[in-house]
């Protein structure tokens, strides 16, 4: 299955989509030194984000989360790549300075946790290999 | 989007890695919002300066910029920082922090943004006029620029904003075309404000613009125009953006007969009334906890100017202040307040200036239990960010509750 969506920042990757419906807030909803959604409450509360392909409606929080995200990356903890339904400037800048690659307007409702997807950020193309 | 020769080149590295950078941020932020172009802009005011905010991660990515060869092609200034440069031993800031903050501003420097750390930038030389395109972060400075200046400005972030600068440009969408500044809801005021002495309410305005801003965030409008208020000094203008920033996520507001775009736009259908009764129920919400129990007093959110130092001073002369006071405000207006002898008599009094910095972006969660200040946006912040009771007062009552003995 091929989704064809908007460029965000570019860059491909590969590997197993972790998805939400919920939003995400960089910013005191992942802890920068291990991965690890922090957020009261949340769907992935206690599950990494780190080498997943993160597939979620829109961030929310804190501007701050940008920076969060350039942490994770420097941690060597990021996502491989993000995928929104609609992506809002903290996750676009956030990805834009750590250079991981981003996708928006993609019917997320398509995908599924563990899903192996192969993301081409500058296409704007996520591909479902299985 | 379409991009001018000289923006093609910055985005494709020809400026260096620094400035690349800036320009895919603005590129993917326009993206976002559907801007056809970049606006040339003329002034920067950059937000994400607190080391307490920028953490770890913040301040590397600030080096990494400026390592890049990215320099501020514009005039750009910076908002208030974590703590006194000169003063911070005696505002109880440790070493530690003030080490991180100075590698923030040093990186800072290197990249040409000025060291002026405070949020009012409008009132030391960072001044656009009306119809100027200027890339503003810091809330209450956003809405000063759109409102009270005419200037244009979307409400910028802190990479977005620094990114402005090291490009002189910004997307043009949002508040940058004129089709987005129309008003889109009446606010009639059915209230009157008593004249301080001083010639400032700067908490009652601070208390109407956190009663508008609920309001509207409630109906969902975002560029009110508001009637009733017959006049209003620098001072009342600058608390009013401060407060309807922070609880309405207002970035331009219109006032009839002293804000300059009031009356260049059709009226709206939409309309809301607000009562003196709707301000006294935020000033007694904001005023509930108790006087004896102040341990810490703080002026100036948004950064004093150099009047209300003088009234200040006036008040404070050959008084005894006995709880932690402190006034904030941008080290250009402190210089004026030195010349002309406040500082004397304030730092006499035993209040201590924190200049550069602020109660809402300095490392204080923890030390304080209950804050007292003229300033709603303040105990908006004090409460969520720093864990304290606050209290809404008058400058003059707030002097009375200092300089009042704590036993």
């Amino acid at each position: 299955m091929k989704l064809k969506g908007r460029s965000i920042f570019s860059g491909t990757a590969r590997g197993a989509a972790l998805v939400t419906r919920m939003g995400v807030s960089f910013f005191g909803g992942v802890d920068p030194h291990t991965g690890q959604v922090v957020e009261k409450g949340h769907e992935l509360e206690g599950h990494s984000i780190s080498g997943a392909v993160l597939v979620f409606p829109t961030g929310k929080g804190s501007t701050v989360g940008s920076y969060t995200l350039y942490r994770l990356k420097q941690n060597h903890l990021a996502p491989l790549a993000i995928i929104n339904q609609e992506c809002e400037p903290i996750t676009a800048i956030g990805c834009i300075i750590s250079e991981i690659p981003c996708v928006d307007r993609i019917p997320i409702h398509k995908l599924k946790t563990g899903d192996l997807v192969q993301v081409d950020g500058a296409k704007g193309v996520v591909v479902v290999l299985k | 989007m379409r991009l001018t020769a000289d923006e093609r080149a910055m985005l494709e590295g020809g400026y260096g890695p620094g400035t690349r950078k800036a320009m895919e941020v603005l590129v993917g932020l326009g993206r976002i919002y559907g801007a056809r172009r970049m606006v040339a802009v003329s002034s920067v005011q950059v937000a994400g300066v607190s080391y307490d905010n920028l953490g770890e991660a913040g301040l590397q990515f600030l080096e990494s910029l400026a390592v890049g060869g990215a320099r501020a092609r514009v005039l750009a200034t910076l908002n208030p920082a974590g703590c006194d440069i000169a003063n911070w031993q005696a505002l109880g800031i440790s070493q530690e922090f003030f080490d991180k903050q100075s590698q923030v501003l040093e990186a800072y420097s290197k990249m040409a943004v000025t060291i002026t750390c405070s949020c009012t930038p409008y009132l030391f030389g960072n001044l656009p006029h009306f119809g100027e395109h200027v890339a503003w972060a810091e809330s209450s400075a956003v809405a000063y620029a759109n409102a009270v200046l005419g200037a244009r400005t979307n409400r910028e972030g802190g990479p977005s904003a620094l990114a402005a600068a090291l490009t002189g440009r910004t997307p043009c969408y949002g508040y940058h075309l004129e089709e987005n500044r129309h008003p889109d809801v009446r606010v009639h005021v059915k209230a009157r404000f008593p004249r301080q002495s001083g010639g400032a309410a700067t908490h009652e305005f601070g208390a109407l613009g956190q009663a508008i801003g609920q309001r509207l965030e409630m109906e969902g409008k975002k560029v009110p125009y508001v009637e009733g208020i017959e006049s209003a000094s620098l001072e009342e203008l600058k608390a009013f953006c401060a407060s309807l920033a922070t609880y309405g996520g207002v970035a331009l507001f219109h006032l009839p007969g002293i804000t300059p775009e009031a009356g260049a736009y059709p009226l709206p259908e939409a309309s809301l009334t607000l009562t003196r009764g709707e301000i006294d129920a935020i000033l007694r919400q904001e005023s509930q906890a108790s006087r004896q129990e102040v341990d810490f007093l703080s002026l100036g959110c948004p950064h004093l100017s150099l009047r209300e130092i003088a009234h200040l001073a006036d008040l404070l002369r050959g008084k005894t202040v006995r709880r932690e006071f402190w006034i904030t405000t941008s080290r250009p207006v402190k210089r004026l307040a030195d010349e002309m002898g406040f500082t004397e008599i304030i730092a006499a009094s035993g209040a201590k200036f924190a200049v550069d910095t602020c109660c809402v972006v300095a490392p204080i969660r923890g030390r304080f239990k209950v804050m007292a200040t003229d300033s709603a946006k303040a105990c908006y912040y004090g409460y969520a960010k720093n864990g304290m009771h606050t209290l809404l007062l008058p400058i003059d009552e707030l002097v009375v509750i200092a300089t009042s003995s704590t036993s």
